[in-house]
């Protein structure tokens, strides 16, 4: 129990995956030529006018089902008034007073994360600033790419409802799969899809007062995320502890060193002179369309853990990982499906394989689940089940399979190393050792229990070397017992 | 020369061509443009290649369209491809838009040749066409008077007889306004009815395009071809463009008329303009309308709640003009000098006035009390409207208090400048359509404007009842 309680909050910038721009026909690409999704409306050329890209709406009415928000009947477009030169208008066209959505939930861990809103609003250029330090103080000059100007966004912030750094990250984790199972973004933190900016204050533990938060920006990753709030929390303590006060400020976490760094204080920050934007007219979303989105949406990443758990007997955490990563658990379906019925494998054996040798394989390559051939782990599955191959071998046999897209049968055929399970010919070789070896089954019952384990060691090692080291141990366990222990 | 009506119909069945109307034009421009300088830009060269596009349309025996070889003066504020647009501001010095406005297309798909860009107030911020960048238009009726504004060139050109037609756009009274100080019929339609893309914004809640022209049946088939739904707009309102010209003659018979008092019988208002409103009405009242005074209580208010609408939207929509992308550009160590030294340069005295007070009125603390107010205000002065047009059809009332005025007599007190769209800014506040006619001659032989007014969408019988008025003037 830490000494102090960290109280978060998160805006999540999602970037939607709409085809076309939030107010233009251009292209919704991230990674062309720069300055080439452009047109008049993005560039906020003189006389251009926005026109709602309806899809981006009905993108904002999927979160919405999927983060139990409410969609009030009618929501406004205001205009965010700020100069910057990555910014065509000098405005932001987004959303203030009257959001498309309010007022909903995440569950993370069985604990209610609120969320306030979840708004749209089109995203920026981008501008690069040229010369010492990359830092626009230092630059030479700027470039600017208004590729992404335009871009729909929909920033989700939540209540101040989380209580530390790894809850956050959480946070993050069942936001972002939620919003890929839904279809709404590809949720790449590293290309920008997905941005956070965190809200932080400290407080002892129990007070009902919230401490002076700051804002911090720039968190690429999770990772960032985590160390930017344990980095940030500790640092409002410190200066609770000595007696100094936390500025209400825009803070930018710095990967290099660690740290938060002051940006411009709140007090001095911009008036946004929000107004509704007069180009565009009130979205009314209809309730067709409301319907036709609700009857559209797939299974959630918290029932389909739900699912899994109840219906394969796999654990929580196993769970998790299946729906977090892109592609798991669509190729795991898959494989259970393929595994056949009489073979003695389960869905758990196939999620086990999955979690571990798959996963390694897919971290190792970085390759996407959806490349592989469930079928062949299914198979591998069942030879493991049927005794034909130990999981020892069966860790070989997959790797290969995976890397060459081989079936595991062929390649235990090729290596001849397919297991002697036929009980008939190991009993033979057993009654063969016991024969040789005339004395060894009578000092083991007469033993105490270090000679028994010794006899029992030797009997197996010469049964193992009859067959060529591929006797399947557990039928050979259970024969021995019968012929030795048992009668 | 004649009407737009008369030329389209002689260039469509081959009695005249189309660069013969265009030639007597561009000489008559010759003659008198530079006294009254009315345009930016005459595109003489862009003009003979339109009309000989037309003739030869003829020759083919394609029907070019209703507005057939019928010169067209466009603002200077409507979006023209690869061909400067200015906003008679130096901020957006050495700028030619990549695509034409709506109406600009529309205007030569219809057949008609773009003549030029005409002269503006900045932005299109004031009253008499002397706050361009580029230097005042003058009155064609008295070259010491201006000729209203903002779109005082449009107004100047049709005036002058340099185009039979012309666009103009109008957000607090500026195409009715100079309408009325030069003898020309200017229409502002409802908002949404014609689209504003391409129309460099000034206030966009309240921007909206309208024709000028010499006859009511000119501005009426002229505004059938720029009416009408576009998708590239989202204010623009759904269906197709009103038929005007076909009823213009039905007559006024039966028609509710009301003055509005507080248009009309105001503090200011020259007792020529007032008796010709009277006058006006009389002539309704003869052609067969129920004619009756009516107070609109909240109209008094408009200019108090335009003046704060306007500059507030007005700063937000020319934040745009930062030296970045385009126009000129003022360089300086860092971004944000070079922001303000381009800003500073670029605008002109009142579209910084608008700026400053567009922005105080959105900032924190103050929102609610400016913006907010003017809001409120807004909507009581729209509910005033409808509740009168429960019990009238139109309603009449002057366009501006006085005839046109000597230059440089109001530039230096912008209060008295702004009260000169006391009568024309409360359908802009509503949406509605208003015109203003044409109703003879003032001292000096200055021209007087009559104001009609309707409910949304009422343009047929706002153009009705104007046919009338023109008839009542003797013309």
């Amino acid at each position: 129990m830490t000494a102090y309680e960290t109280v978060i909050g998160l805006e999540v910038h999602c970037e939607l995956a709409t085809a076309s721009k939030m107010f233009c026909g251009c292209p919704n690409e991230f990674g062309d030529e720069p300055n080439t999704n452009v047109c008049a409306v993005c560039l906020g050329l003189p006389g251009s006018l926005p026109v709602l890209n309806a899809m981006a709406v009905e993108y904002a009415l999927r979160v919405a089902d999927a983060l139990n928000l409410r969609v009030p009947e009618r929501s406004v477009f205001s205009r965010k008034n700020y100069f910057y030169p990555d910014m065509p208008k000098n405005y932001q066209t987004s959303q203030y007073d009257e959001p498309i959505t309010i007022d909903g939930w995440l569950e993370i861990d069985g604990v209610r994360v609120g969320i306030t809103r979840a708004h749209l609003e089109e995203d920026t250029g981008k501008s690069q600033h040229v010369g010492v330090g990359g830092r626009i103080h230092d630059a030479e000059f700027s470039l600017v790419d208004y590729n992404r100007a335009g871009v729909p966004l929909l920033e989700i912030v939540s209540e101040p409802d989380i209580r530390s750094a790894e809850q956050a990250k959480r946070y993050v984790e069942e936001l972002r799969a939620t919003l890929l199972a839904v279809g709404v973004s590809d949720v790449k933190m590293e290309e920008g899809s997905l941005r956070i900016d965190a809200n932080v204050s400290v407080r002892t533990p129990g007070s009902p007062e919230f401490g002076t938060r700051a804002e911090i920006k720039n968190l690429n990753s999770l990772r960032s995320l985590l160390r930017a709030i344990e980095y940030e929390s500790d640092r409002q303590w410190s200066l609770t502890q000595a007696g100094e006060k936390v500025v209400q400020e825009t803070r930018h976490w710095d990967e290099e060193s660690g740290r938060t760094i002051s940006g411009r204080s709140k007090e001095e920050a911009h008036d946004y002179r929000y107004f509704p934007e007069p180009d565009l007219v009130p979205v009314e979303p209809t309730q067709e369309m409301r319907e036709r989105v609700r009857a559209s949406m797939p299974e959630l990443p918290a029932a389909q853990r739900a699912r899994y758990i109840e219906q394969w007997g796999i654990g929580a955490e196993d769970a998790r990982v299946l729906v977090d990563v892109p592609g798991l658990a669509a190729y795991a379906e898959r494989a259970v499906a393929a595994l056949p019925g009489d073979s003695g494998g389960s869905a758990k054996d196939v999620v086990n394989w999955v979690r571990q040798e798959v996963l390694a394989y897919i971290n190792e390559t970085g390759l996407s689940p959806a490349v592989l051939a469930p079928e062949m782990l299914a198979e591998l599955v069942a030879l493991v089940a049927a005794g034909t191959i130990s999981r020892q071998q069966a860790k070989d046999v997959l790797a290969e399979s995976l890397r060459d897209e081989k079936w595991p049968r062929t390649i235990v055929e090729e290596r001849g190393i397919a297991q002697v399970s036929d009980e008939g010919a190991i009993a033979d070789v057993i009654d063969r050792v016991l024969a040789a070896n005339p004395n060894v089954a009578e000092e083991y019952r007469a033993g105490d229990e270090a000679a028994k384990k010794k006899k029992w060691g030797f009997l197996m090692g010469q049964v193992m070397r009859e067959l060529k080291g591929r006797g399947n141990a557990q039928v050979i366990n259970r024969i021995l017992e019968q012929r030795v222990a048992g009668e | 020369m004649s009407g737009a009506s008369r030329i389209a119909d002689d260039v469509r069945s081959g009695a005249r061509s189309a660069r013969d109307v265009l030639d007597e034009h561009l000489e008559a421009i010759n003659r008198r443009e530079p006294d009254i300088h009315a345009f930016n830009a005459v595109l003489a060269d862009e003009a003979r290649a339109a009309a000989d596009g037309v003739d030869a349309a003829v020759a083919r025996g394609d029907d070019p369209g209703p507005l057939a070889g019928v010169p067209l003066a466009l603002k200077d504020n409507m979006c023209t491809r690869g061909l400067l647009t200015t906003c008679s501001s130096r901020i957006l010095e050495g700028w030619r838009p990549p695509y034409d406005a709506t109406v600009v297309e529309r205007v030569r798909a219809a057949g008609a040749v773009v003549i030029g860009k005409t002269n503006l107030d900045e932005f299109a911020m004031g009253s008499s066409t002397e706050n361009s960048a580029f230097g005042p238009t003058r009155n064609p009726h008295d070259l010491t008077r201006v000729p209203g504004g903002s779109s005082g060139g449009s107004a100047a050109a049709v005036a002058a007889g340099f185009a039979p037609l012309a666009l103009g756009s109008d957000t607090g009274g500026s195409i009715r306004q100079p309408a009325a100080l030069c003898g020309v019929v200017g229409v502002k339609p409802t908002y949404g009815a014609v689209s504003r893309y391409g129309l460099i914004a000034f206030a966009s809640s309240l921007d909206q395009i309208g024709p000028f022209a010499a006859t009511v049946e000119d501005a009426a088939l002229l505004l059938e071809v720029i009416a009408g739904h576009d998708s590239l707009d989202s204010t623009s309102i759904a269906g197709p463009a009103p038929q005007l010209v076909a009823g213009l003659d039905e007559g006024v018979s039966g028609l509710r008329v009301g003055i509005v008092d507080e248009m009309t019988e105001i503090d200011g208002i020259e007792p020529q303009v007032r008796d010709a409103v009277r006058a006006a009405a009389a002539g309704l009242e003869a052609a067969g309308a129920k004619v009756d005074t009516v107070s609109v209580p909240s109209a008094t208010y408009g200019i108090s709640a335009y003046y704060l609408i306007a500059p507030a939207e007005a700063s937000s929509n020319l934040a745009r003009y930062d030296g970045v992308r385009y126009g000129l550009r003022v360089d300086a160590d860092d971004v944000s000098h070079m922001n303000s030294a381009t800003r500073e340069a670029g605008f002109g005295r009142e579209v910084k006035r608008r700026i400053m007070l567009g922005t105080y009125a959105l900032s924190a603390g103050y929102y609610d009390a400016y913006y907010g107010q003017a809001q409120r205000v807004r909507t009581l002065i729209l509910r005033d409207f409808e509740r009168v047009y429960e019990q009238f059809d139109v309603l009449i009332a002057a366009t501006s208090p006085t005839v046109a005025f000597e230059l440089g007599a109001k530039t230096a007190d912008p209060l008295a400048m702004y009260l000169c769209d006391v009568c024309t800014v409360p359908v802009n506040l509503t949406g509605h359509p208003a015109m203003s006619v044409p109703f003879g001659t003032g001292d000096a032989g200055l021209p007087i404007g009559v104001q009609v007014l309707a409910p949304a969408l009422g343009e047929p019988t706002m153009f009705r009842v104007a046919r009338a008025i023109e008839q009542a003037a003797g013309r």
